[in-house]
């Protein structure tokens, strides 16, 4: 079953059943994405969520997750396919040992090894290429550490939603993924690809969404703990850091809490479990000059109101 | 335009003047952008004040530092779509125009046609030796011509490094398969010749960061202007503007004259005299560029007089965090060391421990200098105290 939502209101719903909250704009977003069938492109600070969101959209839809994680110098025979050299040379052995290859012309050969048997499926063809009935969720993550060439390619394969294999044919999509891409901005995705795609900016979630997202994601954490840590971590993002922690951390932090079998914040604790939020040395001393005190105190203040 | 593709739907209508008010206040909306948004309309509807300010960030607007127009041009044009009477002007008119770009012009044609005609035939191989230790600032822009062309032949390149990508060779380190296979089937099968690969190179990324406070503006010009002429194609470039904020030229740099980029960053910043923000900016692209990945791994140029106006402990904590991270760190100074410039520049000397290469100069012959250390021996850096050349004079 093809999962089409009718409002930016049932994405909301749906994704929050399958463990991810959304703010208005990121269900509109998705919303938008389902019915226009057109790519999404994510950007926002490190740990905010972007890749998070296509593995709901899969649990969600149940269309299959195919990730393809990009890096400076990715192409063709890592993003879209490859051939099985190493059998192909087998297959070029067999033949010969068993003389098959002698009664055959080059030609004949050439078609035996260049079949779709030794043909190898990498990320983008299999979301192409997918025969089942539901459509899968295609994540291209941090699409900014690949180069601009591949980005063309991509480019190509977003808008028409086909792949060719100059020895086989063409592929065609039946059902198009949903797809989702990713990017941290170390450089700017070019203009021609965002074009193609919906354009969303995750933010760090306020506080009330932060807490549902801890009581959700750690659920044996109790509320007045979930609160006194999204309330910290509130805190935390005023003080000016290098990296401000986001959602990832602030659930890992809870995770460290509950393991350790805590139920409320402390001075000493927070000083113990601080490597958990904080991964920068200086971020962590600009924490202790502000006063870890204060911070424990202000996380009070948050966890009381309106509770 | 409007007469033949007249807006039919009260969507289209919508997404049309929508479109027209957020061009107006300065934002680039390309036309497969106005559709999308329309289609957008048709799924969310146009009831519901939230749904279409969503529908249409998500299809117009393509990067975040454009959020804060989109939302006051959604504001007005909102609040008059409801009136549904005048068309009203968002309140500030954000309309940046590039006219400033006739006077330079202006002059080069009147010098061109009046004076220099015949002298510059003569002066062919002069100006070179001339040139070489003028002072950018008392350049003319003839002149700033005339040494653009001259550092065209010099190569900001520096030394490569490997690539994720491989390319073919004569005696590489990997086997090349498909080469193999298809080499084999020309011998029927028999895989005789080996064929080989080996790690491609790839240039590094230059990033340069230009103070463009009071004084410094020439020099920036200058450098700005040799960044274009000597970077090789292949190179990958970014520039940024630092005054009294950052401003990300990159764009500007690549599909412009230099000089209109840096004229449109100057306008952006308002307090000149007051000198240079150079903690808060490096933070700043430490923190939105360079320590995300921009910076990793590149050769990254500052040119300041190091006079900042902060404290210098930001500073030189932004710089060790760069540092950290590049593969290269050259610091331009262009202004003359003068008895009395020592104290100015606190912040010149913070930052020094966190410099792998500095060069001092003002002229053409500094330029050559830069490429010089930019394309020198691969770096080996082994602690973070200075070499004695960097001691201020």
């Amino acid at each position: 079953m093809v999962t089409q939502p009718n409002t930016p209101a049932d994405v909301s719903h749906a994704l929050s059943l399958h463990g991810y909250i959304p703010d208005d704009g990121l269900a509109t977003s998705v919303f938008l994405a389902m019915t226009l069938r057109r790519p999404l492109l994510l950007e926002g600070e490190a740990g905010v969520g972007k890749t998070e969101v296509a593995k709901v959209l899969s649990r969600w839809t149940g269309g299959e997750l195919i990730r393809l994680q990009c890096y400076e110098g990715i192409d063709v025979s890592q993003a879209v396919y490859d051939w099985d050299y190493s059998r192909q040379l087998l297959h070029l052995r067999a033949a010969e040992a068993t003389g098959e290859s002698l009664g055959l012309t080059t030609n004949a050969l050439e078609q035996q090894l260049y079949n779709e048997r030794f043909l190898l499926k990498r990320a983008l063809l299999q979301a192409i290429d997918h025969a089942g009935e539901i459509p899968p969720v295609l994540l291209i993550d941090e699409i900014d550490r690949a180069d601009d060439e591949f980005e063309a390619y991509l480019l190509e394969v977003l808008s028409e939603y086909q792949i060719t294999v100059p020895e086989i044919g063409r592929f065609n999509a039946v059902r198009p993924p949903l797809v989702i891409l990713t990017s941290n901005r170390t450089r700017d995705v070019h203009d021609a690809l965002k074009r193609r795609c919906l354009y969303h900016w995750v933010e760090h979630p306020d506080f009330e969404r932060e807490v549902r997202i801890v009581r959700m994601r750690v659920p044996q954490v109790l509320d007045r703990l979930a609160r006194q840590v999204a309330g910290a971590v509130e805190a935390l993002r005023t003080l000016n850091l290098y990296k401000p922690p986001g959602v990832a951390e602030t659930i890992d932090w809870a995770q460290a809490l509950a393991a350790l079998g805590r139920t409320e914040l402390d001075e000493a604790i927070v000083e113990a479990t601080l490597g958990a939020v904080l991964k920068y040395r200086e971020d962590q001393d600009r924490t202790r000059q502000h006063g870890i005190a204060d911070l424990v105190k202000q996380a009070f203040e948050r966890g009381f109101q309106s509770s | 335009m409007s007469d033949v593709l007249a807006p039919h739907t009260p969507a289209e209508r919508m997404a049309v003047t929508f479109a027209r008010v957020l061009r107006g206040a300065g934002l680039r909306v390309p036309m497969g952008s106005v559709l999308a948004f329309v289609d957008a309309l048709g799924q969310v509807g146009m009831q519901d004040r939230t749904c279409v300010y969503w529908a249409g960030r998500a299809t117009l607007v393509r990067k975040p530092e454009d959020f804060e127009l989109y939302d006051r041009s959604f504001a007005v044009f909102w609040l008059s779509a409801a009136h549904d009477d005048a068309d009203q002007q968002p309140d500030e008119p954000l309309h940046i125009t590039l006219a400033l770009d006739d006077e330079p012009d202006d002059d080069d044609h009147d010098g061109d046609g009046a004076a220099n005609d015949e002298p510059t035939i003569v002066l062919r191989f002069s100006p070179m030796e001339v040139l070489r230790d003028k002072d950018f600032a008392a350049y003319t822009t003839d002149e700033l011509r005339l040494a653009q062309e001259l550092m065209s032949q010099l190569r900001f390149i520096g030394p490569p490094r490997h690539s994720f990508r491989y390319r073919r060779s004569r005696r590489g380190s990997r086997p090349d398969l498909p080469a193999t296979v298809r080499a084999s089937l020309r011998a029927g099968g028999e895989p005789i010749r080996r064929h080989w690969r080996e790690p491609g190179e790839r240039l590094r990324r230059l990033v340069v960061l230009l103070d463009i406070s009071g004084s410094m503006e020439p020099y920036a010009r200058a450098m700005l202007r040799f960044v274009h002429a000597a970077v090789s194609g292949r190179q990958r470039v970014e520039a940024f503007a630092i005054g009294t904020r950052l401003t990300r030229m990159t764009k500007e740099l690549h599909s412009r004259d230099p000089d209109t980029a840096l004229a449109a960053a100057g306008r952006r910043v308002h307090d000149w005299s007051g000198g240079t923000r150079l903690g808060d900016c490096l933070r700043e692209f430490n923190d939105q560029w360079g320590v995300r990945g921009m910076a990793r791994g590149a050769i990254v140029v500052i040119l300041s007089d190091g006079w900042d106006r902060g404290d210098p402990q930001v500073l030189a904590d932004q710089m060790q965090r760069l540092q950290r991270i590049t593969y290269q760190t050259i610091w331009v100074n262009p202004l003359k060391v003068t008895p009395g410039y020592a104290p100015l520049a606190r912040g010149m000397a913070a930052a020094l421990p966190f410099v792998d290469d500095f060069v001092e100069g003002h002229s053409l012959s500094a330029m050559h200098e830069l490429a010089g250390v930019i394309a020198g021996a691969p770096l080996r850096r082994t602690s973070q105290v200075p070499p004695s050349k960097l001691e201020p004079r």
